[in-house]
């Protein structure tokens, strides 16, 4: 059984607009030490699917309309909150994008990792400073006794980062979120960063969902790779998989854009079109009108994801086709 | 830190020194006090006498040097009407302003603060509606009306409340409110929004994620964040205290402060009411400095980068 | 709400960023603008809407109660007052004095205030730094005290309340159009007219004010409500446009001794000012945001700088000082 087992989950957001269906039918496992890229343009649903992992998604507009999400097969969906607050932080911890914003201004630093300990495991006192201590030493805070009376204000971003890290992973979580962490960090931060980030997941087992839109993280990072087109997964494999051998025409479209299959910071370069409207979306494929490859059938019918590889699917009706 | 507050108590002081000019010269300009004091038919020797008694015939600006210093002793005269010194007037009253000016303000955070934060929480809703609309009625009712109306339905009508005058806790309620209505109102609409703000900030999303209990984002996360705003903006709202006291006092008979200055304007009582109004506008300007001091207290930002 | 009028990608991820007040009540102010729009045609055409003399008394039609009573009369829909005058009359009249004060008082407290606003934020400096530190006293002084006493002192008259008004009032136009001066001065095209040797006046008349028009406006519209409120309390507490003239708050004072027997006489002018001031105040938040995004932003977020000195501004709360940060 896998740590983690989504199950065609389904998050909209009911606007005055219309039915935004921000994710729409996405499935992806999980095991547990393995570090799953999910990849897209903004807009596709990654940090929505996030953000319903742990039924954070802003209420009353947005709702999770379907699906399972199952952590050692038990049923998130199913918990009243009470039992959801005790799987946050605790079984299932996040990062944020922006670290400037994420750590409260107003509490120091000390407060804010110490919170989570003595909610999850009960810790006070002497112990619980000794405890916040090691979180943050753990993520290489230098002189992280003195700094525990600090504001946020005080720290710099790769570090502000650092200490949201040491936030998420101060209880041992099974799985992390780590929604674009450095995407607002500097290049050579960024990379400190993810190598720490590395570190520590390997010491400490956690899985790590990692957001992003840079392929470049991807490769260095992620065994797996979900790629989210219009709030769905249009194609999922191992990161070697869909690096040699994508599938979906948006993939390929995407890696085209890249420079460099390398550690540079490049940002996705534009494809052509505008990414569809979630509100109306057309009957066929979301990524029909964009298309390059695009066939009749496309615009009249959803194609469904077909497996290419052990392992690798994408949902493309050209995929169908398979040896490579 | 040192340089602010610095920079601040002389601001403070030069405010404070400016009122007193105002008051010394509009109460100078106005006529010759000698008139008021003495009787129509008073000897020229009489008016004389007087005249240099009371330092009216030196330059215009020696007597307002003279007056600037008597004020810094803590002199502030004698009542024309009563021939008593000033000051025992002013302490007399001053209980019952600020009595009121208590009670108000800790009325208006009661209602302001906590409707304002579950109105931001519950955005959107009848409880939400509700509350912007007593806000916006707030900020566009003339005190005196409300203080009359209240009467008149608590007052006269229910027979509730008394009309007016000070006692037993019956006595403040009406009054309270009038005076904290505007108050409660700029509140609870200044912590809605800077609550709504916050709301939708990263780091309210994180302590979430964390698994705090709502209870806790709310008020440990997000309300003293949101309160940053709102008691700096709380400052401004003591200049419609401070002013609202002469009306409500007014209003419900309630024997302050503001209503001996309107007293003693209708006598033409003028140290009195040049004492009345430098007190309150010194409670005013301390007030003031205070809400200051609580804020850069409240915003470590501040606090940190200067100390 | 989340999300609703915004283009739907991304998804709203957290709830829409605070806007204060932009409800449903606040798309249109079809309420506002309709109210302050019968106010306006009341001012202008009072002695034809008005079907009695509003300072002409007749003791044997005195404390007539408003027309749904029982000894309500056609001739006083409203009711008359204890010297027999028409309340609704007074009303329609009233709104003359509301209106000119408030017109008069923001006229002159808006054009001093722009004038030292544009000149402090344009040269800067020591300039800047004295009109600065005057207007923070300015704003910090208590005002309806203030302009109790002086209007009391110096004899009330109209001319005197528009005075004493527009004198506590300047220092709230000076101190953001300064901020928005300071903005404005940055841009290009005020550097290239310093470079073409442009005089001072001359950029300041034809590229800076015409830039911080639109805040001028919002500015003026939310202070209308205001002085409203205060010329009303001028007047109630017997200090503002001296009787027998249907200020609406002397009306209000006039009903003060027959609470008890004849309410209609406070009831009715008041919910006159309350309609008035509220119909201006929204109309000025939704200029405000519409004209403005600036100051609507200022509000929300309330930086060190502003916190210094915190600019008195009542009744629209969210419109801060528009400093440099």
């Amino acid at each position: 059984m896998p740590l983690l087992a989504v199950e065609d989950l389904k998050t909209y957001f009911f606007t005055r607009r219309g039915v935004v269906k921000a994710v729409d039918g996405v499935s992806f496992t999980l095991e547990a030490g393995e570090t799953l890229a999910l990849v897209g343009e903004s807009g596709s649903g990654k940090s929505v699917t996030c953000l319903s992992l742990v039924r954070l998604v802003p209420e009353p507009a947005g709702r999770i309309v379907g699906g399972r999400i199952l952590l050692d097969g038990d049923d998130l969906l199913a918990k009243n909150p009470r039992q959801m607050r005790r799987v946050r932080g605790k079984q299932i911890a996040m990062v944020l994008q922006d670290p400037m914003t994420s750590l409260n201004p107003g509490l120091t630093i000390g407060t804010q990792v110490g919170e989570v300990m003595r909610l999850h495991q009960g810790i006070r006192g002497r112990s619980l400073r000794e405890r916040v201590v090691d979180a943050l030493r753990r993520l290489r805070i230098s002189a992280a006794e003195s700094r525990l009376g600090q504001f946020p204000h005080q720290f710099s971003g790769g570090m502000r980062q650092r200490v949201s890290s040491a936030i998420a992973l101060s209880c041992a979580p099974r799985v992390l979120i780590a929604d674009e962490p450095t995407t607002s960090l500097d290049v050579t931060i960024q990379a400190q960063y993810l190598e720490l980030l590395k570190e520590v997941q390997a010491a400490a087992g956690v899985a790590v969902i990692l957001v992003t839109h840079d392929f470049g993280i991807v490769a260095a990072n992620a065994d797996r790779v979900a790629v989210m087109y219009a709030g769905r997964i249009v194609e999922m494999g191992t990161t070697l998989q869909v690096f040699n051998n994508p599938r979906h025409p948006y993939t390929q479209a995407l890696l085209r854009c890249l420079p460099d299959v390398d550690l540079k910071r490049e940002q996705l370069v534009e494809i052509g079109g505008q990414p569809p409207d979630l509100a109306a979306l057309p009957p066929g494929c979301p990524f029909a009108p964009r298309c390059s490859e695009r066939q009749p059938i496309c615009e009249r019918s959803l194609p469904p994801a077909v497996t290419v590889d052990a392992g690798h699917t994408a949902a493309c009706f050209l995929a169908v086709a398979t040896p490579a | 830190m040192a340089r602010y507050l610095a920079g601040r108590l002389a601001q403070t002081l030069l405010s404070m020194l400016v009122v007193i000019s105002i008051v010394f010269f509009l109460t100078r300009l106005s006529g010759n006090p000698i008139h008021l004091l003495l009787d129509v038919n008073a000897s020229e020797r009489d008016q004389e006498i007087l005249t240099r008694h009371l330092g009216l015939d030196r330059p215009l600006p020696v007597q307002y040097l003279i007056y600037v210093r008597n004020i810094c002793l803590g002199d502030f005269g004698t009542s024309i009407l009563t021939r008593r010194p000033v000051t025992e007037h002013i302490w007399e009253r001053l209980p019952a302003t600020a009595e009121l000016g208590f009670v108000a303000m800790a009325l208006s955070v009661l209602i302001g603060v906590p409707f304002g934060m579950y109105s931001a929480v519950r955005r959107g809703t009848a409880f939400d509606s509700g509350a912007r609309i007593f806000a916006v009625l707030g900020q566009s009712m003339p005190a005196f009306w409300l203080g009359l109306m209240l009467i008149l339905l608590f007052g006269v009508i229910l027979g509730i409340f008394p009309a007016g005058g000070r006692g037993g806790i019956e006595h403040i309620i009406l009054p309270a409110f009038t005076l904290g209505y505007f108050t409660s109102a700029a509140i609870l609409r200044l912590t809605r929004s800077a609550m709504l703000e916050v709301l939708g900030s990263d780091y309210i999303k994180f302590a979430r994620l964390k698994g705090l209990h709502e209870q806790v984002v709310l008020w440990k996360h997000g309300l003293k964040n949101a309160l940053l705003p709102v008691v700096t903006f709380a400052v401004m709202l003591f200049v419609q205290f401070l002013g609202g006291a002469v009306v409500t006092e007014t209003v419900f008979a309630w024997p302050g402060l503001g209503r001996l200055i309107l007293e003693s304007i209708t006598t033409r009582d003028y140290p009195i009411v040049q004492a009345g109004v430098l007190v309150l506008s010194a409670l005013y300007l301390t007030g003031n400095l205070c809400v200051d001091l609580l804020y850069s207290y409240l915003n470590p930002r501040i606090r940190r980068a200067g100390a | 709400m989340g999300g609703s009028g915004r283009p739907p990608s991304p998804p709203a991820l957290a709830p829409a960023p605070a806007q204060p007040w932009r409800g449903s009540l606040r798309r249109l102010p079809w309420f506002a603008g309709a109210v302050l729009a019968t106010l306006v045609f009341c001012a202008v055409f009072a002695p034809w809407l008005a079907s009695k003399d509003p300072t002409a008394g007749d003791i044997t039609t005195k404390l007539i109660p408003p027309i749904w009573m029982e000894r309500g009369t056609m001739e006083h829909p409203l009711g008359t007052d204890r010297f027999g005058r028409d309340i609704l009359s007074r009303i329609i009249h009233g709104s003359r004095i509301s209106l000119l004060v408030s017109i008069i008082a923001i006229g002159v407290a808006g054009t001093l205030g722009t004038a030292l606003g544009l000149i402090a934020g344009y040269r800067g400096g020591l300039t800047d730094t004295l009109l600065m530190r005057m207007t923070d006293i300015g704003l910090s002084l208590p005002t309806i005290l203030i302009a109790v006493v002086m209007v009391a002192v110096s004899e009330p008259s109209f001319r005197n309340v528009v005075l004493v008004i527009a004198l506590l009032l300047w220092p709230r136009f000076a101190r953001q159009i300064r901020g928005e001066t300071l903005a404005v001065k940055e841009q290009d095209f005020v550097a290239l007219a310093v470079v073409a040797g442009r005089s001072g006046t001359w950029i300041i008349a034809r590229h800076i004010f015409p830039n911080v028009v639109p805040t001028l406006l919002v500015i003026s519209t939310l202070q209308v409500g205001y002085v409203i409120l205060l010329e009303g309390t001028l007047g109630f507490l017997g200090v503002g446009v001296p009787p027998p003239n249907p200020a609406w708050g002397l009306m209000i004072a006039d009903g003060r001794g027959f609470l008890a027997t004849a309410w209609w006489i406070a009831l009715f002018p008041g919910l006159a000012m309350l309609l008035t001031v509220l119909a201006v105040n929204l109309m000025g938040d939704w200029l405000r945001d519409h004209l403005d995004p600036k100051l609507r932003q200022a509000g929300a977020r309330v930086t060190a700088a502003t916190a210094t000195t915190a600019a008195p501004i009542e009744p629209a709360i969210a419109e801060a000082p528009a400093r440099g940060d």
